[in-house]
């Protein structure tokens, strides 16, 4: 694994999807690794699902390339792909019991019937439901039937998994008990895996990597972290966590904001901004030094683990900053609301863009 | 920039389910859209002798000729005109000695004949001539010359259509009678079906079950029974008509009433089901009067459903044949004029006429209604609250009175049917007797035709479930193929906009003509299959589409993922799951295909003769109390097919009980 180069399972060129006049999907190009579990992450109609349509054949992109395990597949029927399929409404076979769902692909003429057997009673030991086999799908729970629309997917080892929002229609706290289970089975399986969803939590929690799209391209793609401390967009940032956004005006290494100047590393960017940090990273001190300000808390909420204030300086004009705050720093502060402290918007956590247009 | 288009690569199931739909599409364009197209261009074409293409001369006693004068010329000299009126039909044929008041075919005289362009046409005996070439003939030859009629194409035949008054007289009385029978109808099952729905009265499900059995049998059959209550000369019940005659437009409302009413019903049952109820206790809850509440809940929210029966209601009498023939009296009809036309006169082309005349009207209620079936789709999908009323006892006995009413009305005409089948001779002999139903006695096709009927009714039963089922299938889980797919929905719609009458004549122009390699279904079983499929293919086809629609969506990218052929999804999933819509497929087919008259009336013959035709061809007759015997016959097969459809739904909903959630 460390010496040789991480091996290209599927790969995307350039691939556009236009439904009439309407463009679905524009300049695409990604490449996902093999064995890893990635995401496509972003809001509704974003075109996430198109993507996934696209690379499994059921929908063929417009113009452009998909090549799976160094073919070219990109006009192929789906039956000549090779992939697994999961659906947030399961598309489970009512009519046939569990077993039947399972041992669907597996019916023809090469495997004995005590081997399809054998099959499926491993898969559904896999998915944690051995002794549900002889019922049908109306008689499970939800996120029973998502696990056998799981096994279903993967019995005939195919060598790319889809995932279409799977977890979307449960209620949260089996959505969070299959994340786990999910992940840990694709994990032991080493399968190469597509997930598509719009819970940026889920993604963070599941993928090894994130696809961040929006309007049918892709904004960013990085590990969760790198997309979480490092968003390549105003959008990004903002659709991935708590953001703080304020319109700054930029020069070469110092943004202003209302009368306040900051040091910060802007990349070349000049001129009207908007600059963001995350509350987590607004830092209370207690003695002034670079990008330190003056703030009155003006409200504060507690959320379980923490508070989250909401900041403002006169100086900075009508700009208000969330921040987060531990339940200790707020009682060797002694933090209430109304009460002035001093905080740090420390140069490297502070990061501007273009302003949206 | 955008690479090259992705031009799919068509895997073994694509080409399969593609030839599919290509099948059934052919079939729907043989039998539908070529017929049509047939009877389109026939009503657009005429016929006439055009004289001036044929020019005489005439010699004297001693052979002399003198000067070339066209058979128009001839025709001029005489005053008045010798033939005033060239038009004609495909078989015109016209005699030229009339048009030389000296003519003797004893006489030494000589004539020349010859066209005046290289196709003029004309007979010398049966021997077929053309062209400008001089024929030199005796008088006695002479007189054998018969002209041949010019087809044209154009708008005349409309022209005469609707210059004649006794033909245009019909598309008043049709619209009139269909505007009266709709108001009546759609007003009569409104009441019925509110009874149903938002009251407690008892015997729901008898009443119900009443309303709907005017579906079962021929849109004739109450003309009988009306007949038999009060024709002027031995109605039983004639001293109500206070001398007006029950054959005419009295007897085509009331009829009409009778078989529409269950049509109405079912349109409005369902608006009103579905109508939703958080509305009504939001009404109560504000203390709104009953009368308020129906004025601004109850009529917005079956407002689709009311305008939708409406224009089925219409469209169901402007179209219907059965009923006026039997008691239409001197009443012109549309529908009857078309049966005039062609069986009665030959004229086929003023029953193409007659045929587009009828189109409109029937095109126009189609479209509207397709659209207010949309819109009350929509409210379906967006309302979900059931309905539950609660007792109130004036209401519901003044509800149950009413459905009484009208229930009575609807038994009592299949009673008086059911009763002059069973009596020997009315009115001089009342007591029971079966002879009624030895149909061998009788003209019409004798038993033969009922078998015949149940032949009909079992294949097309059969054969339309398979090609409908499967066409819908196709149609909507077949991947890509746009444009075939909207091709093939548009034409999976037109029939239900073809009044049956059209696409029986349209049959006749299409298949009974020797040039169609398909000629030789004319005539036989196969071509009353054909064409009772094709006439009740929309609203099976439509019922097999809704069915389909409900299941998951993702079924075929699952299955095409695991590699599976459609086929064996289709057979272990698609089937099993929409049984329930298959079983309601086949027996509405089956009830149609034993009661329907309009198209199979031009297509059957005496080999094929059918029962509901034969009802028909007995009361012509004069056999009355035979003709309602055997419409009886009818009523107890499709009743029978009915209970039978019920055991086998209860059947497989109870089998799969275990994975119907809402089993
Ligand atoms: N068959 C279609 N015809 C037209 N527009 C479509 C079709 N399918 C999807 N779209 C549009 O493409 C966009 C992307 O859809 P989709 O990929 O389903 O989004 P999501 O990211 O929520 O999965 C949406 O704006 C949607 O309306
Ligand atoms: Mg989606």
């Amino acid at each position: 694994m460390l010496d040789s180069a991480p091996s290209i399972y599927l790969r995307i060129e350039n691939l556009w999807k236009n439904f009439g006049d309407f463009t679905a999907l524009r300049e695409i190009s990604l490449d996902v690794i093999e064995g890893e579990f990635l995401c496509f992450l972003g809001p509704s109609g974003c075109g996430k699902t198109t993507l996934l349509r696209a690379i499994a054949g059921l929908d063929l992109q417009t113009t452009g390339k998909v090549e799976q395990a160094g073919q070219d597949v990109s006009n192929f029927p789906p039956a000549e792909r090779d992939f697994g399929i999961v659906f947030q409404s399961y598309a489970l076979f009512p009519n046939l019991t569990i077993e039947k769902n399972i041992s669907y692909g597996l019916e023809n003429a090469k495997r004995s019937k005590s081997e399809i057997k054998a099959r499926v009673a491993e898969l559904l030991e896999l998915v944690g439901l051995p002794d549900q086999g002889k019922k049908y799908p109306a008689q499970l729970s939800g996120g029973q039937q998502q696990r056998i629309a799981l096994a279903r997917a993967i019995a005939t080892k195919p060598g790319l998994l889809l995932l279409d929002e799977p977890l979307s229609a449960l209620d949260a706290k089996v959505r969070i008990f299959l994340r786990h289970e999910v992940k840990e089975l694709q994990r032991k399986l080493g399968i190469t895996t597509v997930m598509v969803t719009h819970d940026q939590e889920e993604a963070l929690s599941m993928a090894d990597r994130i696809v961040v799209m929006n309007h049918g391209t892709i904004e960013q793609v990085g590990t969760p972290l790198e997309i979480y401390r490092d968003p390549a967009s105003l959008f990004v940032a903002d659709f991935i966590g708590a953001m703080n956004q304020m319109v700054a005006e930029a020069t070469e290494s110092q943004i202003t904001i209302g009368n306040i100047k900051l040091h910060c590393d802007n990349m070349g960017l000049t001129g009207r901004v908007v600059a963001t940090i995350r509350p987590e990273d607004v830092l209370p001190v207690e003695v002034a030094g670079e990008n330190t300000l003056e703030a009155t808390i003006d409200s504060m909420e507690f959320l379980g683990s923490f508070y989250r204030a909401e900041l403002s300086n006169s100086e900075m004009g009508k700009a208000e900053i969330s921040a987060d705050f531990s339940i200790n720093a707020v009682r060797r502060l002694g933090l209430e609301v109304g009460a002035s402290l001093l905080v740090q918007l420390p140069a490297d956590r502070l990061k501007t863009f273009p302003e949206a247009s | 920039m955008q690479g090259p288009k992705v031009k799919a690569k068509l895997g073994r199931d694509d080409w399969a389910q593609r030839s599919f739909m290509l099948v059934i599409g052919l079939y729907l364009i043989i039998a539908l859209a070529l017929p049509l197209y047939a009877m389109l261009s026939k009503a657009f074409t005429t016929y006439h002798f055009d004289l001036s293409q044929y020019e005489v001369q005439v010699s004297d006693e001693n052979g002399a000729f003198g000067d070339t004068l066209t058979l128009s010329n001839h025709n001029m000299l005489a005053t008045p005109s010798v033939v005033e009126d060239l038009s004609t039909n495909t078989n015109g044929r016209l005699g030229v000695t009339q048009f030389f008041p000296d003519f003797s075919f004893r006489s030494p005289v000589n004539y020349r004949f010859r066209g005046v362009t290289p196709d003029a046409v004309y007979l010398i005996g049966s021997e077929r001539n053309k062209g400008p070439d001089w024929v030199e003939l005796d008088s006695n030859t002479f007189r054998r010359i018969v002209l041949r009629p010019n087809s044209e194409r154009g708008l005349a035949n409309f022209k005469t259509y609707f210059s004649t008054p006794a033909l245009f007289q019909s598309v008043q009385n049709s619209l009139l009678i269909a505007v009266i029978v709709t108001v009546i109808t759609v007003s009569l099952a409104f009441w019925f079906a509110y009874a149903l729905a938002r009251s407690k009265m008892r015997y729901k499900g008898v009443f119900r079950m009443i309303a709907m059995m005017p579906i079962l049998v021929p849109s004739l059959l109450p003309g009988i029974a009306l007949l038999y209550l009060f024709s002027p000369r031995q109605g039983m019940l004639k001293a109500l008509m206070f001398d007006h005659d029950i054959n005419g437009p009295i007897g085509i409302v009331i009829g009409s009433v009778f078989f529409t009413f269950p049509h109405a019903m079912i349109i409005i049952s369902t608006a009103l089901s579905i109508s939703d109820a958080r509305l009504f206790e939001a009404s109560e809850s504000l203390k709104a009067s009953r009368w308020r509440t129906f004025w601004t809940v109850t009529i917005p929210g079956a407002r689709y459903g009311l305008f939708s029966a409406a224009f089925v209601v219409f469209n169901l009498v402007i179209t219907d044949f059965g009923l006026p023939k039997v008691i239409g009296g001197n009443f012109n009809m549309l529908a009857v004029d078309i049966f005039k036309q062609v069986i009665g006169q030959q004229n086929f082309e003023m029953g193409a006429v007659v045929s587009m005349v009828l189109l409109v009207p029937a095109l126009l209620a189609f479209g509207i209604d397709r659209r207010m079936q949309k819109k009350q789709v929509a409210l379906l999908t967006a309302r979900s609250v059931v309905f539950e009323p609660k007792p109130n006892k004036r209401m519901d006995w003044f509800f149950f009175a009413y459905s009484s009413l009208v229930a009575i009305f609807i038994a009592g005409i299949i009673a008086v049917c059911q009763f002059a089948a069973l009596i020997k001779q009315w009115p001089y002999n009342l007591s029971l007797s079966l002879k009624n139903y030895d149909f061998s006695r009788m003209d019409g096709g004798g038993w033969g035709s009922y078998t015949n009927s149940l032949l009909l009714a079992i294949f097309t039963a059969i054969i339309g479930t398979v090609v409908v089922f499967l066409g819908a299938y196709m149609v909507e889980k077949t991947r890509g193929f746009e444009k075939g797919r909207a091709l093939f929905q548009a034409l999976a719609m037109l029939p239900m906009a073809i009044p049956g009458m059209v696409l029986g004549i349209a049959y006749i122009f299409f298949f009974n003509n020797p040039a169609n390699p398909l000629n030789f279904i004319y005539g036989t079983m196969i071509i009353l299959v054909v064409s009772t499929v094709t006439h009740f293919y929309t609203v099976s086809h439509l019922t097999a589409v809704t069915a389909l629609k409900q299941m998951d969506t993702e079924f075929e990218s699952v299955s095409q993922s695991l590699k599976q052929p459609f086929y064996k999804l289709f057979w272990r999933v698609t089937v099993p799951v929409s049984l329930p819509a298959i079983l309601s497929i086949s027996i509405y087919l089956f009830v149609n295909a034993m009661t329907t008259v309009s198209a199979v009336v031009f297509l059957y013959s005496t080999d094929t003769a059918l029962a509901s035709v034969a009802v028909l061809n007995m009361n012509d007759a004069g056999d009355i109390a035979p003709a309602a015997a055997m419409g009886m016959m009818i009523f107890y097969t499709n009743a029978g097919a009915r209970i039978l459809h019920a055991l086998l739904s209860k059947g497989i909903l109870a089998r799969s009980n275990a994975w119907r959630q809402t089993g």
